[in-house]
């Protein structure tokens, strides 16, 4: 059973190989249109044909753990909430590294939870490729483009059915560059190199903290392996330590409150990277890491206190910002920050399983937002929403689809998103959290504003005047051009396809909903897009963003938080890197050229005896060699 | 014989060859005065390979060896002194400081030397 895990695993590494070294070969050298075309045929046959692969061999492993009897030898302590669904689990370890001190095994296990995030990731991963494949057609970079997705999704995979804790940290990496690599897909650009610099060293940022996290926990429990971490009696001190290190790691990559800046950037990449980061692979690796250790977390309390906090300030601030950003990509960017928010706020408020719950739904909806944002772009020619409007006629599919989107976000019945977010805010107004007041009302209040951005993109997008205009030059590095039409077939199927897990997945959890809450929440929602709607009645050509007054300019540059950065951090890194170089240039050098000029002068006194006259030199000659011959009479 | 006298004849020899080398100006009273040391050393190999009573004779040996070293070295040397005459008409030690150091040279500098077709070909054949 554990061959299907490394098969699962593998498949999208070897398409990402394939597809890397053997998309133009026997060709390679010559960068024809044809030699392109058929480059990137092959690239995306490399790239959909292991992914499938993958996927049925995912569903093969999901029906299997379905049947399988729970094995108390190969699961963890205690009660996990996917036992009831997915109770068969299995683990494999391939080798052995000794290092001396505690070993690394390189170990692969397979239970529910990673079964469950896993479909998520092969699901989202092929509807990537499959609709990148319209999107990126006229691009001569697309073989590297759906290889680098392909390793990818290969990482995610490898942190999902990790078994053990440096196995998962080498996954966590490979998705650092990944996104690296694809958010700077269209380097021509340099604030697109920019933004992938950003993404990689925030997400850095937070990796050296993860990092320090595994070895405290690893060397406490004397083994890197999870099931003996999670075992292991690890003293309380110890455990918060490690604990509060890791939400470091937690909070760069699923871009919580304070590292959350890199992701509104990671907008520069291609519309489908955005929609692979933001639901399935990247950002949901973070809160995937604290569900896997979540045992652990439940010990170090301080720890999920500061989630709480942390939780509560993204979930709101990051949805006030997406009701004033005019770009459609970074609305959808700053509400994945908020809803990541909710999940965290999940974690923190004790149910891992409201969290998974809406991390699933979360991907599929979010996905498909992203993908029929890509699909409005693609159509519109431009990311603003200024430029767009009335577009349900001319895109109807898209429109179809979105609106199922918009509602999953907003928390409307029957959508996804209402079920599974009624579980994240039932799971808070439970908890015996001290920060469960602030973080309660935190998550009511963002429910309305995720109401209130919902509705404003929705509208803005799709109802009211039609603003399109065909641009007449596309600028470099967007290679979106108006052509009037709904989006091409290999566009669309994806969308259609994620639609319906989108509005469909949440009754999983019908039967838990708390219908309370949920009414509360739904009124809150509706309140929050009813605001926005009797603006928008008002006025359909101006932005109903203005009813936030004086507030607009600072929700619209996410309150001030890069600025903050760049002169916090920033500006006194960059004045002391300038120092380094003067004092490199004026000290050391200076004391090299120095060292070369005073040689020269010095040099200037000996050549003064170089008269040309050859008996003088050996008249010098004999004289030194009598001083010699004296001194060693005299001396020996 | 007492090893004292050839030691002192040799030592005598050498001095005047010294003193040739440093202070006569015509190349070939150099030459010569450098074959007066060579041959002072060689009077002195010879003393001393009989004084010891060295079996092997290494000291009539090496002296062999210097003979013919001392050959090669005044047939070389005296064919430089041959080119150096044709090019500058000179063959005065004193006069050839062309590798001195212009710099340096400045405030002692020596009359100049006639200048001939050679010197000139000479002068830009260097770099």
């Amino acid at each position: 059973m554990i061959s299907v895990v490394v098969l699962i695993v593998l498949l999208p590494f070897a398409a990402a190989v394939a597809g890397l070294l053997g998309s133009r070969w026997p060709r390679g050298g010559s960068r024809t249109k044809e030699n392109d075309r058929a480059a990137a045929r092959r690239a995306a046959w490399f790239a959909i044909a292991p992914i499938t692969a993958a996927l049925l061999l995912t569903l093969w492993l999901a029906s299997w753990s379905a049947r399988a009897l729970p094995r108390g030898s190969a699961s963890y302590p205690g009660a996990e909430f996917w036992a009831g669904l997915l109770p068969g689990s299995t683990e494999g370890t391939l080798t052995m590294v000794e290092t001396g001190s505690v070993p690394i095994s390189f170990t692969l296990r397979a239970d529910g939870l990673s079964i469950l995030i896993g479909v998520l990731v092969v699901v989202v991963a092929l509807a990537v490729q499959v609709y990148s494949v319209g999107y990126m057609r006229d691009d001569p970079r697309h073989p590297s483009y759906s290889a680098f997705i392909s390793l990818f999704t290969s990482a995610m995979l490898l942190v999902v059915y990790a078994g053990d804790l440096i196995v998962l940290y080498a996954g966590w990496e490979i998705m650092g560059l990944c996104s690296y690599l694809l958010i700077g897909h269209w380097w021509e650009d340099r604030a697109n190199s920019r933004a992938a610099v950003k993404a990689f060293l925030v997400t850095r940022l937070g990796d050296v903290g993860f990092l320090f996290g595994i070895f405290t926990l690893g060397f406490a429990a004397g083994s890197f392996r999870i099931d003996d971490v999670l075992s292991a009696d690890i003293p309380r001190g110890t455990l918060i330590t490690a604990t509060m290190l890791l939400l470091a790691g937690v909070a760069g990559k699923s871009a919580q409150v304070p590292l959350q800046t890199w992701l509104p950037d990671a907008m520069a990449g291609p519309t489908p990277i955005s929609a692979l980061i933001h639901a399935a692979t990247m950002v949901a690796a973070g809160i995937f890491i604290v569900a896997r250790l979540y045992p652990a977390f439940l010990g170090a309390q301080p720890t999920l206190d500061v989630l709480a906090v942390v939780a509560a300030i993204g979930m709101l601030g990051a949805a006030l910002a997406a009701l004033a950003q005019d770009d459609l990509k970074r609305v959808l960017a700053y509400s994945t920050i908020s809803q990541l928010a909710y999940m965290a706020a999940g974690l923190a408020a004790g149910s891992d399983k409201a969290a998974i719950f809406h991390l699933l739904t979360h991907g599929a909806f979010k996905a498909l937002l992203f993908l029929g944002a890509g699909a409005v772009i693609h159509h519109v020619g431009s990311n603003l929403m200024t430029h767009m409007g009335g577009l349900r006629t001319s895109v109807p599919i898209t429109f179809a689809a979105m609106t199922v989107g918009f509602a999953a976000l907003m928390g409307l019945p029957p959508a996804s998103g209402f079920f599974s977010k009624d579980a994240v805010i039932a799971a808070i107004e439970h908890s015996h959290s001290p920060a469960q007041p602030f973080l309660y009302g935190a998550a009511l209040l963002t429910v309305g504003v995720t109401g209130a951005y919902a509705m404003r993109a929705w509208l803005r997008t799709f109802f009211g005047p039609a603003r399109v205009e065909a641009l007449p030059e596309p600028p470099p590095g967007t290679a979106h051009v108006f052509d009037g039409r709904e989006a091409p077939r290999s566009m669309l199927w994806p969308i259609g396809v994620l639609a319906v897990p989108a509005l469909l997945l949440g009754f999983a959890g019908v039967t838990e909903v708390d219908w309370g809450s949920a009414l509360v929440s739904l009124i809150v929602a509706l309140l929050g897009a009813g605001v926005v709607y009797a603006f928008w009645r008002g006025a359909p050509h101006q932005d109903p963003a203005r009813m936030l007054g004086p507030f607009r300019t600072a929700c619209e540059r996410a309150f001030y938080v890069d600025e903050a950065y760049r002169a916090v951090f920033a500006r006194p890194v960059l004045r002391l890197a300038r120092g380094v170089v003067r004092t490199d240039g004026q000290v050391v050098d200076g004391a090299v050229r120095g060292a070369g000029r005073l040689t020269m002068s010095l040099s200037g006194f000996v050549r003064l005896a170089q008269k040309g006259n050859a008996q003088l030199y050996v008249t010098g000659l004999l004289a030194g060699l009598l001083l010699i011959t004296v001194a060693a009479v005299v001396l020996g | 014989m007492h090893i004292v006298y050839p030691v002192v004849v040799s030592a005598l020899l050498f001095s005047i060859g010294v003193y040739g080398v440093l202070a006569r100006r015509n190349a070939i009273l150099v030459l010569m005065s450098v074959e007066l040391m060579l041959n002072a050393v060689n009077l002195n190999l010879v003393a001393f390979d009989v004084w010891l009573r060295d079996r092997l004779h290494g000291g009539q040996v090496l002296t062999l060896f210097v003979i013919v070293i001392a050959a090669a070295e005044i047939g070389l040397g005296l064919a430089i002194v041959l080119a150096v005459y044709r090019n500058r008409q000179s063959i005065d030690v004193d006069r050839l400081r062309d590798l001195s150091e212009t710099g340096a040279s400045g405030e002692a500098g020596p009359p100049e030397e006639p200048v001939g077709v050679g010197e000139d070909a000479d002068r830009e054949a260097r770099p």
